[in-house]
């Protein structure tokens, strides 16, 4: 048996040098007379170790990271390319990848396959468990799909937590000869990348995702819209299609259900915008991506003016699982209202940056301590901001609370799509106030006033506030823009914006005396 | 907001059809009924309740971005938007509270943090919205200076002739951009950036003018500020009162609101009431209108003795006098008949029919006709033939029903733009479109409308096409078996359909006659039957040919032949050029017909008039306009009246006609300026412009709309005054004291006008013919359960090809039209900054055709007829096809009409101004007609010094 290596072809990898990697041990091993496959996967999401390069044994895949091409001769003099028992003698050796600790404690469901295999291996893919869902699903009728999704307690992994089965209810009981699935990949949260590590490793689960949601709701054509971003992504994306039509997953007749599905791929044009769902629609649609007043909900008149389920990529990604295990699978995960599992991503500040999926229910500081190990510089770790830009900054006192939409909705918090930022104690919550302002401003669609005029105030009182111009006046100027943005927006970027603001005055006062 | 201003109920009423069920709400503690899917702002609007609002206005959907117009409903969490909220049974609305007020306070503050503090010079001043809720809200302060960023220095764009663009004090609510894109269809406007940079841009980042902006003035009147203003508001300041009239352009007969400082006009603006535009309107209803109050305006009544002689003012006694002893005269010496007159389709109904009165009753015979000679005629005539009734059958809401618009001949987006812009929203929500025109029209692809076939057919071949269609339904079993059997008249239809059935009248035999592929032919045919309702619409293209009449009816065959007829959405749709033309025509202008189309032969309806006018009438019909001018070169038609309109620019083959007037022992001309034909005048009688006068006009649905006094005639008097006066001095006596006594005699002479009044246009605003006992709200629909003449008549329509042939001498074929910023002979347009966009007639020509002749873009070019030659520039255009050019008339000082030639409808008499044989040639000069026009007119206008 030639020598299978395994190194992921993810854009976190490959920003440290992957394909660098790759490409040179190719000819080293060539040089060295090894017969040696290179397989690029997707990413394990442990992304302190990239670039992780596993090798193949009988006892499973052994890995190495994180490393680079300076690496490759003392890996070779380990004895890489002749046989020599795993794991080598290595600096970087980290032991069978699916026995290190941070990698076992997660629960991968949605990412059971990522970093596993090929992501366009359509073999690999059904080998390691893929088209379970779509089976199931072809052998229930619509009702039965969504009454699956809806026991499950998958909720909207994008951010607003959605119940996904009554979202698929209503697009399922709407009168339409043409209903539309679209999967929102414009994933422009600063510090997410979930969506992203999905799609470039296991795309057909989300393709899979979509398609159970077209027999679900009677749709039979879908599009992913995903961000320019993410180019890696866009290309998986296409191929993926390909490799589903290839598996009968895409097409005339699914799966020999009769029923057929087709999807297109879609390029967003750099708006964070976007990734809010009306104006993806409107941008879907071909025109400028600004917000759609709601109701009516997309579910009733959604992309080209047909009910239409949009749902994030981690929310179709988690549906094949469910239908293949059962909702009880996945609605035993969890607490509260708060089913199945979240894909955290954690990053900013911290030793340990990457994807951990995990029950719903830990807590930030499991999360902060025992997965990311305490911050990068080794300072105590003063706020972190959950859900992305628009998630509130906790303090350290609040490091307790398990991580539960709802426990975090008492805390004017947001789990949000699970990105986690970290800060040390040299951050000036002031300037971070400011920043939720500024992402305001820059990102705004400018439709509503609320957004388009107050972000940019909001950045100008809060320069005024960081020096100490009138600060009490406009102290009070700013909770009434809070006020005005988060009851008048048109939609949560606006909306939510006070959130951060609000939360930095609330926890950390100091920074605004 | 000023407080004639009609209520603005935020967002528009709902579509009838979307408005059976009502809903119950109750609205700070009002209860209220209205159809479900009302938005809450509407429905507390109608009990009076204003909410705030910026961005909602109902002339376009709701949009929901100001953020002024929140609520609290009952059970819903946070403050929806009342603009975009529908309304739903058992809602309990709170429009204001504490909070709501902090939140509209909120809002406006950031507003004003972002625009100019000049409120009291500002020209939106006492009219501006932004001013207006700033107020309601109570905003008393902006916390937030006015040091952070803004848009102050923002550039001015004063490129339009017409408004002003200041993007300083934009509030980028998006209502122009919607109202161009929903009212007009042109999305020339958009909102360029984001966030806080967020502006409204024309086209991209263009000046209005450079923009692909119509000036419509849709933007204007949607905008809620000073940013989009008119030139004459800034100038002059708001008005104070409005007088609702009706346009005086076009047949589409827009209702607008002269908006007033005692007689000046501030602005015209179209009026949400009115029933044709529903508040729409054009470049040239909406901001040509300057030419009222032109420097050019006659103003006193001259005369002459021979018209090579300057023009000498007199009193209007002497003028009266002069005209009325030299038609006594020449009757006296030539006969009854020596002397005739022409009704104007530019004025009232109320003055062409006393016109008409005064040359039946007054000169004695019927030489009385109308500029529909020269344009609808063959409508009245093949519609009267085929269903019986001489217009229109449907009004133009109908276009929101239709599934299918076969449009032949027309050019609605530059010669109706405000129906146009109707149709357009139509086809955007799906309708689909076939266009019949050899050239390439704005509407065969334009901003989200695309026609489905473009069958673009050599000119003077439309019947063969027309019957090409019908032959193809008929033999391929698509036609309405039922409807044809259950209307039409069985033993017509059997003769009829023999006739169709012919090989000759095949796509494949049209193909070789028109050009276009048999295979597009048929699949347009069939596009058309399958329409649930297929509707047709045409214009001048129609009839303006040598079987101009013959193509009317063929239209008819094949809309009975396919069901559509009686009901929305269907129907025959003349899209009429002149603002009265259908009245012209239904007042009696016609030498053969009297008020209602009922021939002078008919000896009850001549004895009706006779009784009442007290004068025995004729019962021969009297001399078409080209028989007039016939009759003049030989010497036995002598005098002659032509109120309000310009025959030496507007007739075909202007030589022969010039030379007709130049026969005529008295020329009296009626009009606002001195135009060409007056030139050959012996007597100019000031006429009063719309502004003037009280009066109706009926447009192309046949509706009756008010013509309202804005300010005193200019000259003293309005037009039917003057006839009047003329009528009294020829000893024919009249006594009316006012406009509306002319129209109860019309009513009291004309059935389909039994029911019109005054009084019952004040109540309806309009109302469409017949309106009578058996239809006292008007009929805007006609042929409901049967045609008027009882069965539907299919009629006979060989195909006879033009003897205007193209030869090696002249191969190519020129066909004319009219272009948006201009209007007809341009007496009016031309008087206007309108010109910024149109100075000239240009020869459109195929890229093709222009290189084999060496001829650049740009160039001047000989365009040479059998009739005569003209010089003009050429405009190289891929709307032309090879083969074809085409030109506008609206300069006197090009003469397009100098190359048009005097064939004519069989039937009618309409000109063939379609279809002339032509030879384009490069060239460095005038034609040696213009010169001769440049000196004839510069004599033939003079006026004498004091």
């Amino acid at each position: 048996m030639s020598l299978r290596l395994y190194i992921p072809k993810d854009a976190a990898a490959r920003a440290v040098g992957a394909d660098e990697l790759a490409a040179a041990l190719q000819m080293a091993s060539e040089d060295c007379g090894s017969e040696c496959q290179i397989i690029r996967t997707g990413s394990r999401g442990l992304l302190w170790l990239e670039t992780l390069l596993e090798v193949e044994t009988i006892k499973g895949r052994f890995g190495y990271g994180p490393v680079t091409t300076e690496d490759i001769p003392s890996l070779i003099a380990a004895g890489l390319f002749n046989g020599a028992k795993h794991p080598l003698d290595h600096r970087t050796a980290v032991g069978l990848v699916a026995e290190h600790p941070l990698f076992k404690a997660q629960t991968r469901q949605s990412f059971a396959r990522c970093g596993l295999i090929d992501p366009l291996d359509g073999d690999g893919f059904v080998a390691q468990g893929g088209l379970r869902g779509i089976k199931a699903a072809v052998k229930m009728d619509g009702e039965q799909i969504v009454k699956q999704v809806t026991d499950s307690g998958l909720r909207g992994r994008g951010g607003a937590g959605f119940p996904t089965g009554i979202k698929w209810q209503t697009v399922r009981n709407a009168e339409s000869s043409q209903k539309y699935i679209v999967c929102n990949a414009d994933e422009g949260d600063s510090g997410t990348f979930a969506d992203r590590i999905l799609i470039e490793g296991d795309p057909l689960t989300l393709i899979e995702g979509m398609v159970i949601a077209g027999l679900a709701v009677g749709a039979s054509k879908g599009y992913i819209y995903i961000r320019s971003e993410y180019p890696d992504g866009y290309a998986t994306l296409l191929s993926a299609v390909l490799v589903a039509h290839r598996l009968k997953l895409l097409g005339a007749n699914v799966m020999g259900s009769g029923k057929g599905f087709e999807l297109e791929i879609r390029l967003g044009a750099g708006a964070y915008i976007c990734g809010e769902e009306t104006s993806l629609l409107e941008s879907l649609e071909g025109r400028r991506g600004i917000i759609r007043y709601k109701p009516p909900l997309p579910a009733i008149k959604g992309l080209f003016g047909q009910p239409t389920v949009i749902n994030n990529v981690l929310s179709f990604a988690a549906v094949p699982g469910i239908l293949a295990d059962g909702a009880e699978s996945y609605s035993r995960l969890g607490v509260g209202r708060s089913k199945g599992t979240l894909a955290v991503q954690l990053g900013g500040n911290i030793k340990r940056g990457g994807l951990f999926e995990l029950p719903f229910g830990v807590t930030l500081r499991t999360i902060l301590n025992d997965f990311g190990g305490g911050s990068a510089s080794g300072r105590p770790i003063r706020a972190v901001q959950v859900g992305g830009p628009l998630g509130a900054y906790f303090p350290e006192s609040l490091f307790d609370l398990p991580l539960d939409y709802e426990e975090f909705a008492k805390h004017q918090g947001m789990v949000g799509h699970g990105g986690i930022v970290v800060f040390d104690d040299s951050v000036d919550l002031a300037r971070q106030a400011r920043f939720a302002m500024e992402f305001c401003a820059i990102e705004s669609c400018g439709k509503c006033t609320p957004c388009r005029i107050g972000s940019t105030r909001g950045v100008e009182v809060l320069d005024r506030i960081i020096a100490g111009t009138d600060r009490d006046k406009n102290l009070v100027l700013l909770n009434d823009l809070c006020t005005t943005m988060q009851d008048g927006s048109l939609c949560a970027l606006g909306g939510l914006t006070p959130l951060p603001v609000r939360s930095a005055l609330k926890h950390f006062a100091e920074d605004f005396a | 907001m000023a407080s004639y201003r009609s209520p603005d109920f935020g967002t528009p009423a709902l579509a009838e059809s979307n408005s059976t069920i009502m809903v119950s709400v109750e609205i700070d503690g009002q209860k209220v009924t209205v159809p479900a899917g009302t938005s809450v702002m509407r429905a507390a609007m109608t009990l009076g309740t204003k909410v705030p609002k910026l961005c909602a206005t109902d002339s376009v959907e709701a949009f929901g971005s100001c953020r002024l117009c929140l609520v609290e409903i009952e059970g819903r969490r946070g403050y929806p938007a009342s603009c975009t909220t529908p309304v739903e049974n058992g809602m309990k609305v709170k429009t204001s509270s504490p909070k709501l007020g902090e939140l509209r306070r909120g809002v406006m503050e950031l507003y004003i943090s972002d625009h100019p503090l000049d409120c009291l010079t500002c020209g939106a001043n006492g009219d501006c919205e932004l001013q207006d809720m700033a107020g309601a809200v109570g905003l008393r302060e902006v916390r937030y200076g006015y040091e952070g960023a803004n848009h102050f220095d923002s550039v001015k764009d004063t490129s339009n002739p017409y408004f002003t663009f200041d993007p300083a004090k934009c509030i980028v609510c998006s209502r122009c951009v919607r109202a161009c894109e929903e009212v007009q269809g042109t999305f020339a406007l958009t909102i360029d950036g984001r966030g806080f940079a967020s502006v409204v841009s024309p086209g991209q980042n263009q000046d209005f003018i450079d923009s692909e902006c119509v000036s419509c003035g849709a933007c204007v009147q949607a905008c809620p500020t000073a940013t989009l203003i008119e030139k004459s508001v800034l100038e002059l300041g708001q008005a104070e009162h409005k007088v609702t009239t009706t346009c005086a352009y076009c047949g589409v007969g827009c209702s607008f609101d002269a908006e007033m400082q005692g007689s000046t006009v501030v602005r015209m603006t179209p009026s949400k009431e009115g029933k044709a535009n529903h508040g729409h309107s054009c470049v040239k209803g909406r901001f040509a209108w300057g030419y009222a109050t032109h420097p050019d305006r006659i103003t006193k009544p001259m005369v002459r003795q021979r018209i090579t002689d300057p023009w000498r003012e007199v009193s209007w006694e002497e003028a009266i006098k002069t005209v009325a002893t030299k038609f006594k005269n020449i009757q006296a010496e030539h006969g009854t008949d020596a002397i005739g007159g022409i009704t104007s389709s530019r004025c009232t109904n109320e003055e062409s029919y006393l016109v008409q009165k005064m040359i039946r009753a007054g000169f004695g015979n019927n030489n009385v006709d109308t500029c529909a000679r020269v344009c609808h005629s063959p409508t009245g005539y093949g519609l009267r033939a085929t269903l019986g009734t001489s217009a229109g059958t449907q009004d133009f809401d109908s276009v929101d029903h239709t599934d299918l618009v076969l449009l032949i001949g027309a050019n609605p987006t530059d010669a109706h733009p405000v129906f146009a812009s109707r149709m357009k929203k139509r086809l955007r929500a799906g309708a689909k479109l076939i266009v019949i025109d050899p050239r390439k029209i704005d509407l065969v692809d334009s901003a989200h409308v695309k026609a489905e076939h473009h069958l673009a057919l050599r000119p003077g071949t439309n019947v063969a096409m027309i019957n090409a269609l019908a032959h193809t339904i008929l033999t391929e079993g698509l036609w309405d078996e039922k409807s044809v059997h259950e209307r039409c008249d069985a033993a017509d239809f059997a003769y009829w359909s023999d006739f169709i059935r012919d090989e000759r009248n095949s796509a494949e035999a049209a193909a070789t006659v028109t050009g276009v592929p048999a295979e597009s032919i048929r699949a347009a045919a069939r596009l058309f039957a399958a329409a649930p309702n297929g509707s047709i619409y045409y214009g001048l293209g129609v009839t303006e040919h040598s079987q101009g009449t013959t193509m009317v009816m063929g239209m008819a065959n094949l809309a009975m032949l396919t069901g559509n007829f009686g009901r929305k959405g269907v129907g025959i749709n003349p899209l009429r050029g002149q603002n009265n033309v259908q009245g012209a025509c239904d007042m009696g202008s016609f030498p053969h017909e009297f008020s209602g189309y009922r021939h002078v032969s008919d000896a009850a309806t001549r004895f009706d008039f006779e009784s009442l006018w007290g004068v025995p009438l004729s019962g021969e019909p009297g001399l078409r306009i080209p028989n007039m001018f016939d009759a003049a070169l030989a010497g036995t038609f002598k005098g002659m009246y032509v109120q309000g309109e310009d025959i030496a620019q507007s007739d075909p083959n202007t030589q022969h006609v010039v030379a007709a007037l130049k026969s005529l022992d008295c020329l009296v001309v009626q009009d606002i300026f001195m135009n060409e034909t007056a030139a050959y005048a012996h007597v100019f009688l000031p006429g009063a412009s719309f502004l003037e006068k009280d009066g109706t006009f009926t447009n192309a649905e046949r509706r009756i709309s008010r013509v309202r006094r804005a300010m005193p005639p200019l000259a003293g008097y309005a037009d039917w005054e003057v006839t009047m006066m003329l009528s009294n001095a020829l000893g024919y006596q009249m006594n009316y004291s006012h406009p509306s006594e002319i129209m109860d005699e019309i009513a009291r002479m004309t059935p389909t006008f039994s029911g019109v009044s005054y009084a019952r246009l004040d109540e309806l605003g309009s109302v469409q013919w017949p309106c009578n006992d058996a239809a006292p709200m008007g009929t805007p629909t006609m042929h409901i359960d049967h045609f008027v003449r009882g069965k539907g008549r299919f009629m006979i329509t060989d195909y006879v090809p033009t003897d205007e042939k193209t030869t090696a001498k002249f191969p190519l074929l020129l066909t004319t039209g009219r272009i948006l910023s201009q209007y007809n002979v341009g007496a009016q347009t031309r008087r206007t900054d309108n010109v910024v966009w149109h100075d000239e007639d240009r020869l459109e020509i195929h890229a093709f055709d222009a290189e084999s002749r060496g001829i650049n873009d740009g160039d001047t070019v000989a365009l040479q007829s059998r009739a005569g030659e003209v010089a003009l520039r050429a405009k190289i255009s891929e709307r032309m096809q090879p083969g074809v050019v085409y030109t506008t008339f609206h300069f006197a000082e090009t003469g397009a009409n100098v190359v048009t030639t005097e064939y004519s409808d069989w039937a009618t008499n309409c000109p063939e101004y379609k279809v002339t044989a032509v030879q384009v040639r490069p060239t460095n000069q005038k034609s040696s007609f213009q010169l001769d026009y440049e000196l004839e007119t510069s004599i033939g206008r003079k006026v004498a010094a004091e």
